[in-house]
């Protein structure tokens, strides 16, 4: 207490105007050095001439700089009244976030709960269902990838790959074989894993950071072969006229086809484009909540413990016996395999996809979820998720700065917090204090 | 053969520049141990910078080129190499000694903010620059008239490589800041205790990457004559691939794995096919990973319990 004491003043006399007058000036002399090029100066299309027009924004970057200097000044000031306003006091945010696991409140059921009234609560208001499969697609591929990420540790940049590849295996197995999204869900998936497998045998043998430029580059070939090989995968223009899937073979159409009743006749009710979204919104729920069921169970089977023994000490693991190789390998394999379900769920629920939709930046987004969620915390991907896709949603009207808002706040939220939001990894096998000490 | 000739050439110059770009990737890797993942938008900062100095000349009235040239190349260095600077100084610093994954995720998030700042404040349209270095030397004719050319503008490429591989490699070899470098990347608790400053000593790694992409930004835009804010992308990772094809934490390697990839991509966009002319890199990579994996040039890691 007494050295916390002796290096924290008072709040009051802790403001050391002059020092953090200066800091802020010379943060926004920074700016301005940043600015003047880029901002200060913008280069435009001329008509009728090659060359590029000049103009200058000299406005903008006085704005700029003002925001810089003042922002930083507010955030020195909060920073230092927070630090010494209650020496030795744990953040809120830290005791927010550490309390979550040990608070009874059943937080996962809750939300289980809440997801499953959403179509109830929002009836009829399909823009917020359509939302809620958008944040539920995000929840399910961040359980996935946490399965290679949080759990077995292995850094993987292309997850988007089996997303694509689970997307493209609904798509080309109807167009050419006419199957049902209901027969194609598990091959989708079982594709993914292939394609997993294809990828992991020669690569998880490597470090970890060779293994995170091989599944980016794998990511980026998956694309390139997509947009190229237009004979088969329709190219740039990709495939559209994807079916929807069926409720038991009854579809959701406004007349049924021969023979068939649709899902509206069959229950006597009116026909409505609103029933498909909520089809589609339980079915997505089901799905994310089956990969959590799986995600939970293999925690506690061998395999499971494997994999995060994997992540903590490999060398210890070799020595105990457990195969490094194979071990990664299912892993990868799971992970990829519920991309697959995710990718096959978006094909019929977008009914086109195309390669645009299977970029660089989808992979980021998913990874952001697992590690802004708190690696391993299933509840925190699923807030991440909902954060991360809902956000920018709101923000429709700045929809030109809704990337650069994205970037900057996953920057953000990692110098905040670089364990994540919710990161009290709790151990999966705790040995019992009781027996034997 | 004159085609082959030719196609070394172009895949020289090109090699070159990925290999500018993969210095500044193996540099950070060797000293931190992080993917910088927002090299490659630095590159395109120093693109940018480059392509709107030259408008800033044009309209100022200095149009000799060789002192138009030294201005750019010096205006684009500086300030990209202040956002270098910058760009450890706000996404990375704090977050020296957290868990690996959070540098990355922090880079990723800077990557994504500086492509669409240069596209919000310069448009997504490409720019173009007028050619400004004409014409070449002919090595050879062939009977059918196929002429092999060596570009002036090839010529100060791989030039100016080698001059700033010679800069580098004496900077590293035989200055203070080269051996503070050094012991950084051995051990930097260690260097730390023996009075090196290892917070100034990242942060002028960063800005010596920073200072080699932009000179790789200022060739590609005299090269090709195009740049947009997506370029960065493309070009950080295959310049990541050389950085890992060639041994990572290794500078010979990082130019070499350049090179390579340089070449691997004109000879296989000329003989093959140019659409899977990334396929045919990343296919390369995972190849030398499964028979070479620590890279050509990189040591072997022991690992320790």
């Amino acid at each position: 207490m007494s050295a916390s004491a002796t290096t924290a003043t008072s709040p009051r006399a802790g403001l050391d105007i002059p020092a953090l007058l200066k800091d802020a000036a010379l943060t926004a002399f920074v700016a301005l050095i940043l600015a003047i090029p880029l901002v200060g100066f913008e280069t435009f299309d001329k008509s009728g001439s090659t060359s590029l027009g000049l103009r200058t924004r000299w406005g903008a970057v006085a704005i700029g700089v003002v925001a810089v200097f003042f922002g930083r000044l507010v955030m020195q000031v909060w920073r230092q009244t927070m630090l010494s306003a209650q020496p030795g006091q744990v953040p809120l945010w830290d005791r927010v976030a550490g309390s979550v696991p040990k608070v009874k409140l059943p937080f996962g059921p809750f939300l289980i709960v809440f997801a499953i009234l959403v179509p109830i609560l929002w009836s009829g208001n399909a823009y917020v269902i359509d939302i809620g499969i958008t944040v539920l697609i995000y929840v399910m591929l961040g359980w996935g990838l946490n399965v290679v990420v949080g759990l077995a540790g292995l850094l993987d940049l292309g997850y988007v790959a089996f997303y694509a590849v689970g997307a493209y295996s609904y798509a080309l197995l109807y167009h050419h074989f006419g199957l049902t999204f209901w027969e194609c869900l598990p091959l989708a998936g079982l594709f993914a894993a292939t394609f997993g497998v294809i990828l992991g045998f020669p690569v998880l043998r490597l470090r970890g950071d060779y293994l995170a430029i091989v599944t980016l580059g794998f990511g980026e070939i998956i694309r390139v072969v997509l947009i190229n090989w237009s004979d088969f995968t329709g190219g740039p223009n990709g495939i559209a006229s994807i079916p929807r899937p069926s409720f038991f073979g009854m579809p959701f159409q406004a007349a049924a086809p021969e023979g068939k009743s649709t899902f509206a006749s069959f229950f006597g009710l009116e026909f409505s484009p609103i029933h498909r979204v909520i089809f589609l919104y339980y079915v997505i729920l089901a799905l994310a909540m089956l990969t959590n069921i799986v995600t939970l169970r293999l925690r506690k089977l061998p395999i499971g413990r494997a994999w995060e023994a994997l992540r903590e000490d490999e060398i210890a693991c070799r020595s105990l016996g457990i195969n490094p190789t194979n071990t990664k390998m299912t892993a990868f394999a799971i992970g990829a395999s519920l991309g697959g379900f995710a990718g096959a769920f978006f094909a019929t629920r977008q009914g086109f996809i195309s390669p645009e939709s299977f970029t660089f930046i989808e992979s980021a987004i998913i990874l952001a979820i697992v590690v802004l969620g708190g690696m391993g915390s299933q509840l925190g991907v699923a807030l991440a998720a909902l954060a991360l896709v809902v956000l920018p949603e709101l923000g429709r009207e700045f929809a030109q700065y809704r990337m650069l808002i994205f970037g900057a706040v996953m920057v953000v939220i990692m110098v905040w917090r670089p364990n994540g939001l919710l990161s009290s990894r709790e151990p999966s096998i705790k040995l019992n204090p009781g027996k034997g000490g | 053969m004159e085609y082959f000739l030719q196609q070394l050439i172009n895949g020289l110059t090109l090699g070159s520049i990925y290999g500018l770009i993969a210095i500044g990737y193996t540099m950070v890797y060797g000293i931190i141990g992080m993917i910088n993942f927002a090299h490659g938008d630095i590159y395109m900062i120093g693109a940018f910078i480059c392509v709107i100095t030259f408008t800033i000349l044009g309209v100022v009235g200095i149009t000799w080129v060789p002192l138009a040239l030294l201005i750019v190349l010096i205006v684009s260095v500086m300030f990209t190499a202040a956002y270098g600077w910058a760009v450890e100084r706000i996404a990375y610093r704090p977050l020296r000694g957290s868990f690996r994954l959070a540098p990355l995720i922090s880079a990723i998030g800077m990557s994504i903010f500086l492509q669409n700042y240069v596209q919000i404040a310069q448009g997504a349209r490409v720019k173009p620059l007028p050619p400004l270095i004409q014409g070449g030397v002919v090595l050879m004719e062939s009977a059918n008239g196929f002429a092999v050319r060596f570009s002036y503008i090839q010529m100060i490429a791989i030039a100016v490589t080698v001059i700033l591989m010679i800069g580098l490699t004496y900077t590293i070899t035989r200055t203070p800041l080269g051996r503070s470098q050094r012991a950084c990347e051995q051990d930097r608790f260690m260097a730390a205790l023996l009075g090196v400053n290892v917070d100034r000593t990242i942060s002028l790694t960063f800005v010596m990457g920073a200072v080699l992409a932009a000179v790789a930004g200022v060739m590609v835009s005299l090269y090709y004559g195009v740049i947009d804010f997506f370029i960065g992308f493309l070009a950080g990772l295959k310049a990541f691939t050389a950085a890992v094809l060639g041994g990572i934490g290794s500078m010979p390697g990082a130019m070499l794995g350049g090179v390579i990839i340089g070449l691997i991509e004109a000879f296989w966009s000329a003989y093959f096919s140019i659409e899977y002319k990334d396929v045919a890199v990343f296919g390369i990579l995972v190849l030398v990973l499964i028979f070479l994996p620590t890279g050509i040039l990189g040591r072997p890691e022991v690992e320790k319990v």
